[in-house]
Parts: structure tokens; sequence; C-alpha cells
């Protein structure tokens, strides 16, 4: 490897860095396209539930939603907060 | 039965209106007859690009109210008389379109044309909407740069989803990728999204790449389709499309950068 191509690897072009962009934009807004129009709503009210027992932040629930050729799947996740921040 | 074709990008000022113009021109020229329609209502400028801007009486919105036939406002090109130009109304503003009105007068002109090119204003908005709800064919402009490739991403979903072909379960709209305003010379220094990064994030049936070009603003600056400047190579560009299209196979020209000699070393001109 030349010392050239040393400096060509390590500044990839404005071209690749564009290329690499879009393909994560475009992957994502085509898998969002997909989505049931509830999930947002029900992202909000499954976070309301919680907070009635758990003191969470708002970022602490994700909801994800996956299409295989065959089946649905509905994926919650939620991070509790530690010990101490339970509401009483 | 004519083919409605619609020229659509969602970004603006990618060569919507110049394309519709040149392949409109193109068709009419290899003898079919073709109508060429502005659904720009409020900002039509087809009519400037198409050199008949003082001839325009009717437009699209007068038909379509009923206030003019459709014979009185298409327009006949003086070039080609296999070629007929239906303007945008300027004054009104796109909520004069409607889904029946558009339906009815594409409907009768499918009767007497054989291709209906439909110019696509720019955004998502009803006139866009409108211009490809009927559509058979999709020519998707995009210029080698992230907004427009995102913003044709979004077109070909709302193609799939709010056409007339997906509402009743047909046969969806064909769709080809019309890559313009390229420059192989750019592409190749890594400073411009290549013809395959594009097809790749796409994934569209190429049907043409057009450079990067003096020729259009001059074509356009004269009222002339480009695609009549034969000795351009965005008109020989164009001519490919169009010949392309009709199923003729010809190969990719005006994506590898031309090879310069002395002289073009010397006096750089592009």
């Amino acid at each position: 490897m030349s010392l050239l191509d040393y400096f060509r690897t390590t500044k990839p072009s404005s071209a690749s860095i564009a290329k690499e962009r879009l393909q994560i934009l475009v992957a994502h807004e085509r898998s969002s396209k997909t989505q049931p129009s509830y999930l947002p709503q029900l992202q909000k009210e499954l976070l309301e539930v919680i907070r009635k027992y758990v003191n969470v932040e708002q970022d602490a629930i994700s909801v994800n939603f996956e299409q295989d050729d065959d089946q649905e799947i509905l994926e919650l996740n939620i991070v509790l907060p530690d010990e101490h921040d339970k509401v009483s | 039965m004519a083919r409605i074709i619609v020229v659509t990008s969602g970004k603006g000022g990618v060569g919507k209106t110049t394309t519709s113009a040149a392949i409109a021109m193109g068709l009419a020229k290899k003898g079919h007859k073709t109508a060429v329609i502005d659904f720009d209502v409020g900002l039509r400028n087809l009519d400037l690009v198409m050199g008949c801007e003082r001839r325009v009486v009717y437009d699209l919105v007068n038909v379509i109210n009923g206030e003019a036939a459709l014979n009185q406002a298409l327009i006949r090109d003086k070039r080609c008389n296999q070629l007929y130009i239906l303007p945008a109304s300027q004054t009104r503003d796109k909520e004069a379109l409607t889904i029946e009105g558009v339906g009815k007068v594409l409907e009768e002109l499918a009767k007497e044309f054989k291709y209906v090119v439909c110019d696509s204003p720019a955004g998502i908005e009803k006139g866009a909407t409108l211009a490809m709800y009927f559509a058979d064919d999709a020519f998707v402009v995009t210029n080698p740069e992230v907004s427009s490739v995102r913003d044709s991403d979004r077109m070909l979903g709302i193609l799939a989803s709010k056409s007339k072909r997906a509402e009743n379960n047909e046969e969806p709209i064909k769709e080809y990728l019309l890559l313009t305003r390229y420059s192989p010379d750019r592409v190749k220094l890594g400073e411009m999204l290549s013809v395959e990064d594009v097809q790749e994030i796409l994934s569209l049936h190429l049907l043409g790449v057009i450079p990067e070009s003096k020729s259009v603003l001059n074509a356009s600056n004269s009222g002339i389709p480009v695609i009549l400047d034969e000795k351009s190579d965005a008109g020989q560009a164009y001519d490919d499309v169009v010949a392309r299209y009709l199923g003729e196979d010809r190969p990719h020209r005006f994506i590898d950068e031309e090879k310069k000699g002395l002289f073009g070393k010397l006096f750089r001109s592009k």
C-alpha cells in the first residue's frame, strides 16, 4: 500500500459519503412507510400507562414494527430506570 | 388507446419541463401523435420552453371548467404537426384542478393521441398527484444530488400507492429513471454520485443519462425543445431516451468522461 493509497482511504470522496447517507435514509424512510399508522399513538399511550408506576423518560420506550413475508413483529422495548428513581 | 406518461421528480429545478418538452417532441417526430400537458397551474412554463407562449388563448383549467373546448385550448406545434401543447392556467391556483376534470380531459385526449405527456409541478401537492394519478408510465427525473434522490424515492412511494392503477389493483405504473445534469468528470473525481450509485439506491430501470450541457439553457432561451438541437450532447441523449422508451436498444452514452485532446486540455470550454 503506497502512501498515496493511505491518504485516499482515510479521506472518502464526498460522493461516497452522499451514497452512504442516502442508503441509510432511504432504507429508514421506506420501512417507516409500511408501519401501521397507530404506532405513534400506541407509543404515547404506553408511556402514559407505564409512567403511572415507574418514572421513565420520554425516550425509554421504543416501538418497532417489522414485516417479513409471512409474519409481522411488533417489538416493544422499555428501559427501566435505576431503583432509586422509582416513584414512591 | 393512448399511453399516458408522467414526468415527475418531487424536487424542483431538476429538469421536468425540459424533459417533457424534449420527449414529447421526440415522440411526435417519430410520427406518433402526442399531446403534452402542463400541470403546473399558477406557474406555467412549458409554453415558454416550447416557444408557444404568445399563442396561448385557453388553458387546462378553462377546459376542465367547460369554458373552452379541448380543441380550442390545444396549441399545434409549428415545427411538428404531430405535436400539441395544452398549457396550464397562469392565474388560477392548483385547487382549480379536480380528479374528475383531469380524468375527463385525459379520456378525451386518449381517443385522438398515441401519447400524452404530463409535465408535473414540483412538490407532492394536488397538481403533482393529479399529474401522476392516471399515468401508465412514469419518468422519474433525478439529479445526482442527495435531495433530488431522496425526493425521487418519495415520489416512487406515492406512484406505487396513490395512482389509479394502484387503487384499482391493476398492473403498477412502469417507472423509469432519467438522470439529468450529469457531469462525468465530477463523478470521476468523486464529487458526484455516479449512475450506478443512484440506480443502486433507487433500483429503477435506467432510461437515460442527460449530461450537464450548455445546450439546455440555449434551447430554453429560444423556446426550442433541446432534442431539436441534434448536434448537442443533451439533444442526442434525449433522442436516445425516446428511442429506448419505444423499445429500441441503444447503448448509454455521455456516462464516461469525454477524452479531451491537446486542444481540449489547453482550452477547457466546459
